[in-house]
């Protein structure tokens, strides 16, 4: 475990010296700022609190932006330092290949935690500050920002997965952001056009549950949009899970699962990898 | 302590052999590295020189055949306790650009269970404590690869395995590198060198280890070798006025040069007349050597 957190450790630092940390934090939190005051303005009339508002906007940019960041930061994690070579000279280390791979997703999710963490949490201080008192929607943005990170860590997991596959950076760069659109853009596209195109035959909710189960941004969206009553009036299009008979466990089961099985399929991988 | 290990094998390959897919990198090769000893490996690019290595790293493990370094298996999960007391230096070694030299050799010892304090004295030892806190990425070449050398260093390692260790690196380090190289020897280290600079190895190294295409073609001291590969020693000087004697042939320098065996040479030197100037006893260099064992496995 010692070796695991040194590993760890020196992620976060060359992610705090190539201003990865920072990028990110000042990316999520000026976007997440913009979003609070320009989202809010129409609502100055209805009696949500305008926090609530900001959680549905928000999730809606986790969506497109978490694993895009989260794929970013892992694509080239293994093939890419094994084209370097550091990977050859920290393997003759006393150190596993699994601990190596560990301590990287541990570096990289913290990267992430810590960057919408403070992105997303000034803003929704900010907002706070401005005078919309809303203590009730606390609760569901501080589980907008712990499943933003469990998302980042979905995305990670999927990088070092095809960063342990490929045998390039260029190839995994690619299939990365084939990843991120098939996830982020296609797959919704495709499921609301089946969706529209089969009248409700051959779709059934159950059906239609483990469709939006088999994506983790779908899970997430779920889990944000329709877990609170609060947030769920404004989440629209997105409610189409609202009736979906999903628990908060199960949504936070498959997020988990999406996490845990990349990864070990990475750990499996890397082991036979030719260094 | 140490002695107890000299003249004990530190590194074993029994029969090994390497197949990245269906080319043979590594061919049948047998070798042992003995405590207190210093090997030169040496052959041209892709004659499996880093193969091999890779494989007493447990990097790669061998298609066939048993490789065993400081007692264990190294690609076996158990080798973490062997991987503490050996040193790698990569060739053309990669670091990471946005550390520190400090933090980056910190970074390593932590992983190697090796206290920090002792980081400083090592970076001085390899002449860039002044640059300890200047990031990798602002480093030139040879600064890398004394880093590089540093953290194979770490832990005083009982085998270490340089790939390559002194390209790039000026003159003036390269004895200094040589220098250290010594120093491990006498405490009892064994020192594997990897290079095709082979000139350079002279003198530094008890032994030579030569690769052709994933074979072992020849094994032994310098002396050994020039007697394997059966290339005379010349003699060469010049006579101020005197006729050629019998036996010598003019050189293309102008001077007069004889081909003789190796028990030869005492007794032709003492032949010459007290006239002879510029006498000089020209013996393969390695380079000569090389290509002729190269010639021989072609």
């Amino acid at each position: 475990m010692k070796q695991v957190f040194i590993i760890m450790g020196k992620e976060w630092r060359d992610g705090m010296r190539n201003r990865w940390v920072l990028a990110t934090t000042a990316l999520l939190a000026a976007l997440a700022l913009t979003l609070a005051f320009l989202g809010s303005a129409p609502t100055g009339a209805v009696k949500t609190g305008a926090l609530a508002v900001t959680i549905v906007s928000l999730s809606s940019l986790t969506i497109f932006l978490i694993p895009l960041i989260a794929l970013l930061l892992s694509y080239d994690a293994i093939c890419g330092e094994i084209d370097r070579g550091t990977m050859a000279l920290l393997l003759s280390y006393p150190v596993a290949r699994w601990q190596v791979l560990l301590g990287k997703f541990f570096g990289h999710l913290a990267i992430l935690a810590f960057a919408t963490l403070i992105g997303y949490g000034f803003a929704g201080l900010a907002v706070q500050w401005a005078g919309a008192d809303d203590p009730g929607a606390w609760s569901a943005f501080a589980f907008m920002i712990g499943t933003s990170a469990l998302l980042g860590g979905v995305f990670v997991a999927i990088g070092y997965f095809i960063s342990t596959l490929v045998r390039d950076r260029g190839t995994a760069g690619g299939v990365a952001l084939g990843v991120w659109l098939f996830f982020v853009l296609l797959y919704d596209m495709a499921l609301l056009g089946g969706l529209v195109a089969d009248q409700g035959r051959n779709v059934t909710p159950a059906v239609l549950n483990a469709l939006l189960l088999l994506n983790p941004a779908d899970v997430y969206r779920l889990l944000n949009l329709t877990t609170s009553n609060d947030v769920s009036g404004f989440a629209g299009v997105a409610g189409l899970g609202a009736d979906s008979g999903l628990g908060l466990w199960a949504l936070m089961g498959a997020l988990v699962v999406w996490m845990v099985a990349p990864l070990a399929a990475s750990v499996v991988l890397f082991a036979r990898r030719q260094v | 302590m140490r002695h107890e290990f000299v003249s004990q094998d530190t590194v074993v390959l029994r029969a090994v052999t390497h197949l990245y897919g269906r080319q043979l990198a590594v061919d049948a090769v047998d070798l042992n590295l003995r405590a207190g000893e210093c090997i030169g490996l040496v052959g041209h690019n892709g004659a499996g020189k880093s193969t091999l290595i890779k494989m007493m790293l447990g990097l790669i493990r061998p298609t066939s055949g048993s490789v065993q370094v400081l007692g264990e298996d190294p690609s076996a999960g158990a080798a973490a306790a062997a991987r503490r007391e050996l040193g790698y230096l990569p060739e053309n070694v990669a670091l990471h650009p946005s550390l520190t030299g400090a933090e980056t050799l910190a970074f390593y010892a932590r992983l190697k269970g090796q206290p920090v304090a002792g980081n400083i004295a090592l970076l001085d030892r390899v002449g860039i404590a002044a640059a300890a806190h200047r990031r990798v990425e602002t480093y030139s070449k040879g600064m890398r690869q004394r880093l590089g050398l540093a953290q194979a260093l770490l832990g005083k390692p009982r085998a270490l395995l340089l790939d390559e260790p002194t390209t790039g690196l000026d003159p003036a380090l390269r004895q200094s590198f040589y220098e250290i190289i010594a120093d491990l020897r006498r405490e009892g280290a064994t020192i594997l060198l990897s290079s095709h600079a082979l000139a350079e190895l002279e003198g530094q190294v008890d032994r030579v280890v030569v690769m052709n295409r994933g074979r072992k073609v020849a094994d032994g001291g310098v002396a050994e070798l020039r007697r394997l590969a059966a290339i005379q020693p010349r003699i060469r000087c010049r006579l101020v006025g005197q006729s050629r004697p019998d036996g010598w042939a003019p050189a293309p320098d102008g001077r007069l040069e004889r081909v003789c065996d190796e028990d030869e040479v005492g007794v032709l030197l003492r032949e010459l007349p007290e006239s002879a100037q510029e006498i000089e006893i020209l013996r393969p260099t390695l380079d000569e050597l090389y290509a002729q064992f190269q010639k021989g496995a072609e």
